[in-house]
């Protein structure tokens, strides 16, 4: 991929990086001055992104763990969540791979939205980053109907029918705290566009919006983890 | 396909779009593996690999990490390799537990789950 390197003076506060690859970067960290070239808002949502990571990791871990200590069998996530429609045999996990499907779209109007905020185009960025959060609500949504269905099976943190106990105090951490982040992400998302609708960014430039995106993508990038490993190994 | 002048990241569209479809595809993919009841070995690889690649067209295209400076890109990358280590040490303590559990105490490790009653 080809990368011009020239880094706006007023924003990093610091003269153009002249050098790219591995020079760049022994430059970038051996210059005695400012080590990123991007505006701070975005070098903070990235480390605050990093740390993130460590808690589904040690969420993921903790899961793994359990899974391979338990002596008692697993039960069967393609079959505890399927769904059937209007009297249909149950068709396997398809309720997460609709959950799946919602949020990649989610994903990609988001991306869209980023690039229409560049292009300064108000007008679009608003509409897609309401779709963005709209799409964000509908998969909120779906995980409270999934959560009141296993409820309903009879499945709580410290057991449940059908094999280890671990199963339910797994589900409900995980999935609660990525359904939290979501939550989260579509009121920021909300409170960014309307910011942008009321013209708060015509000056001061988009970048906010696509720090909002870099949270959404990064929420989108755990559930696919989640969806591998919990859902489907 | 560039980064411009105050670092912001703008590229074509028809990149964004054209890795929303990949997306799409993967996790079609992902959820055949399910639907066809691929199992063992084979399930692994499968569902690993469509993880693999659609998390690297997450971070790479849409999160643009492909087109950032290599100190901000290794920032985001490094650290969490720890994480490798982690899982490892974490699987061999499981499968102690494991084995102590059905050798001390007598669990019955090839039991199977109960069948989900809709």
């Amino acid at each position: 991929m080809s990368h011009s390197s020239t880094v706006d003076a007023s924003v990093s506060g610091s003269t153009a990086p002249a050098a790219d690859g591995v020079t760049g970067f022994i430059n970038d960290w051996s210059a005695d001055k400012q080590t990123y070239h991007v505006p701070w808002g975005k070098a903070m949502m990235w480390i605050f992104l990093v740390s993130d990571t460590f808690i589904f990791s040690c969420f993921l871990v903790g899961y793994m763990t359990v899974r391979i200590s338990t002596a008692d069998p697993w039960p069967l996530a393609t079959e505890v969540f399927a769904l059937s429609f209007f009297g249909s045999d149950p068709i396997p996990l398809i309720l997460i791979a609709i959950m799946t499907f919602v949020l990649i779209t989610s994903s990609g109007t988001m991306a869209l939205a980023v690039n229409y905020g560049y292009r300064k185009d108000k007008k679009k960025t608003v509409i897609l980053m309401c779709a963005t959060a709209a799409l964000g609500a509908t998969f909120v949504g779906m995980q409270m109907y999934e959560w009141s269905k296993l409820i309903g099976y009879g499945v709580r943190p410290w057991g449940n029918p059908w094999g280890a106990d671990q199963f339910g105090s797994v589900f409900y951490m995980i999935t609660g705290f990525h359904g939290l982040h979501v939550t989260g992400g579509v009121i920021y998302l909300l409170v960014v566009a309307r910011k942008v609708w009321l013209g708060h960014y015509e000056k001061k430039g988009y970048e906010i919006v696509e720090i909002t995106g870099l949270y959404w993508h990064f929420v989108d990038l755990v559930w696919v983890f989640i969806f591998a490993f919990f859902y489907l190994l | 396909m560039a980064t411009t002048a105050s670092g912001q990241q703008q590229h074509p569209l028809g990149i964004y779009i054209k890795i929303w479809i990949l997306l799409f595809v993967l996790s079609m993919f992902s959820y055949m593996v399910d639907y066809f009841d691929v199992q063992g070995v084979m399930r692994w690889t499968l569902v690993l690999v469509f993880m693999a690649l659609k998390a690297g067209f997450i971070l790479a295209i849409f999160m643009h990490v492909v087109w950032e400076r290599m100190a901000l890109a290794l920032t985001i990358l490094g650290p969490p390799m720890i994480l490798l280590l982690l899982i490892f040490f974490m699987a061999v303590e499981g499968n102690y537990t494991e084995d102590a559990r059905v050798q001390y105490f007598g669990h019955d490790a090839d039991r199977s789950p109960l069948h989900v009653e809709h």
